[in-house]
């Protein structure tokens, strides 16, 4: 536990326990998971304060009961949170269809390992099209949130809460290895006090009408009536939730677009190239559902060429294909399967497609 | 003229039931709405409906209830008793949801004596799926998928989860009984109240499985089924307290 919770100071701190002290401080009432790595450490801070700050932690016997305890706790209305990795997250599925369907807010913390199948423990981005297509069965989306520094885990963490309450919705995490296993200085935000009550938790009919959250609706026409509302939601989130971040975009002939850690890599090889003279920069998606391609589509105003780094065989390129609607050129280049890139990698990649634009 | 039954208060009226004529369901309904009254719970009281035949019982409890993924109920459960530890939790649960899907969820919630309360219907066949074999079907029961009768050698035995339940420390009481004949509704009622009232206590988990009959599914009329229960049902799920730790535990 970090020395005092209620004096904002700058602290050395690892991600996965920033996730931990950030929704402790964010109001989180409850964790439940399952061990995995390379997220253990997440747990194991929960367990060792989210008791004292007057909390709950419960370990599940899986992954698919953790986030099912999720589910029993957001109905009463309280803030839960889960965490695991890529493997762990699968088996999740089925629960966050039904926090979609039920329309419960609770946040969701995946730090990717590599895959498919029990894959590795290494940092990767494999996870995108499972986080960013709703991953579970049916109609739905969840909000995505992707930092690319242990201060944006802990700004997002706060963010992630309110976005689950605000819109009554599951909201994903999005890590990896790299993202949770990495220590750095970390300022958190203040701690949040009494939240508003909600007033449509489950906490006992009282002396008022007996309520009931089911996402059974057997009437394909009340099925589509919910399916549209769900939708009408999705449309407002992707409206005011959408989030990204640009670097030395002004002058830039090259746009690279990276989430995460890759995101990180690529301004590394940003500053490389731009020493050279290159006019290079970086869109970096932090809401990766809703995507950013109100913004990609500006850029292409003015940027005709764009290179997507994933530490994946290429899942956000699909994204950025589609934001372009053919407009520009896109150039993919991942590692996937656990191996980190290097800035001088990707620096090269930049190098290579800058004299292409070059020769023409 | 004195009026000696009255509507719980804890179930709806004005509704048509969608359960089969015959069906045990009714019954246990009854029985947990006139407790939720009695022991002056139902204004605090959160259930879990499981997927099954009860996955609509929300439209027959006047109370705060919470739809279950199949099997995961006493997972949502733990859930809320954790989260809000003052209220009143129980889940209410089919031998299907509970001793096949959620066999695990079942087994934990219970080992980690968690608070609450768990409504166990077994009919020995999954219901509303339209009669496939249960873990709880019995040796030589014929159901859809098992149309020449459960055969041991291919698909094992009853599955006796109370049972097995039963004998965790944090499991405080567990009762079969059995709504198949008036003697035994009153000893279902009886259960279901000492099972709300070792949660009420603080005591720890508690358990009650209902043997109840599914005319529909095992292709009788409802006398038929009722005796099925009691002559051939209770023969391999034998009614009697399975543990009661509340002495221990106070």
């Amino acid at each position: 536990m970090l020395p005092s919770r209620s004096t904002v100071s700058k602290v050395f701190i690892s991600g996965n326990h920033t996730f931990g002290e950030a929704a402790i401080r964010a109001g989180c009432h409850c964790y439940f998971g399952y061990p995995i790595t390379p997220q253990n450490e997440l747990g194991e801070y929960m367990a060792a304060n989210l008791r004292k700050a007057g909390g709950v932690f419960v370990q599940s016997e899986s992954e698919t009961a953790a986030i099912n305890m999720v589910i029993g706790a957001a109905a009463t209305g309280v803030r839960v949170m889960t965490s695991s990795s890529s493997p762990g997250v699968s088996l999740k599925q089925e629960g966050m269809s039904f926090l979609a369907g039920f329309e419960l807010p609770a946040v969701v913390v995946n730090v990717m390992r590599g895959g498919p199948g029990l894959g590795n423990i290494a940092p990767a981005q494999g996870d995108y099209f499972q986080a960013t297509r709703g991953g579970g069965h049916g109609d739905y989306r969840t909000p995505v949130f992707a930092p690319n520094s242990v201060q944006e885990i802990a700004d997002l963490t706060y963010h992630a809460f309110d976005v689950a309450d605000r819109y009554r919705t599951p909201v994903m995490l999005l890590g990896d290895g790299m993202m949770g296993q990495m220590k750095e200085p970390v300022v958190f935000p203040e701690k949040i006090g009494k939240l508003p009550p909600k007033e449509w938790a489950l906490t006992g009919r009282g002396d008022d009408p007996s309520r009931y959250m089911a996402s059974l609706i057997l009437d394909p026409h009340e099925m589509e009536r919910h399916n549209w509302k769900l939708y009408r939601k999705y449309q407002e989130i992707e409206k005011h939730e959408t989030k990204h971040e640009e670097y030395m975009l002004d002058d830039a002939e090259i746009a690279v677009i990276a989430y995460g850690t890759t995101a990180r890599i690529a301004e590394g090889a940003l500053n490389r190239v731009r020493k050279d003279g290159l006019k290079a920069g970086l869109l970096r998606p932090v809401s990766l559902w809703p995507f950013p391609a109100k913004a990609i589509q500006d850029l292409a105003q003015r940027v005709k060429h764009f290179i997507v780094f994933e530490m994946s065989t290429g899942q956000m390129v699909e994204d950025v294909r589609l934001a372009l609607e053919g407009e520009g050129n896109v150039t993919f280049f991942g590692r996937p399967g656990g191996v980190i890139p290097t800035p001088a990698e990707f620096a090269r990649i930049i190098y290579r497609e800058y004299q292409k634009i070059q020769a023409k | 003229m004195k009026l000696l039954n009255e509507w719980p208060k804890y179930y709806k009226k004005d509704v048509v039931t969608h359960y089969c004529p015959g069906c045990g369901h009714g019954i246990v309904h009854r029985i947990v709405a006139e407790l939720l009254e009695e022991m002056d719970l139902g204004k605090h009281a959160i259930c879990v409906n499981p997927a099954g035949c009860a996955v609509l019982a929300y439209k027959y409890f006047d109370i705060d209830t919470l739809e279950s993924a199949h099997g995961r109920g006493t997972a949502m459960a733990t859930g809320i008793k954790r989260a809000r530890p003052d209220k009143f939790v129980f889940t209410y649960q089919g031998d299907g949801d509970l001793s096949a899907i959620g066999t695990a969820e079942t087994v934990h919630s219970a080992n980690r004596g968690e608070n609450f309360t768990v409504v166990f219907i077994n009919n020995a066949v999954y219901g509303m799926t339209g009669g496939q074999m249960a873990p709880t079907t019995l040796i030589d029961q014929k159901t859809t998928t098992s149309p020449f009768g459960r055969d041991a050698k291919l698909e094992g035995y009853p599955l006796h989860i109370t049972d097995v339940v039963s004998n965790f420390p944090g499991v405080v009481y567990a009762e079969r009984v059995t709504v198949s004949n008036p003697a035994g509704i009153r000893k279902t009622k009886k259960a279901i109240r000492a099972a709300f009232q070792t949660q009420v206590d603080g005591l720890g988990y508690s358990i009650v499985e209902v043997l109840s009959p599914c005319p529909t599914n095992w292709k009788m009329n409802s006398v038929d089924s009722f005796k099925w229960v009691d002559d051939v049902m209770m023969k391999e799920f034998p009614l009697g307290v399975l543990t009661d730790k509340r002495g221990e535990k106070e």
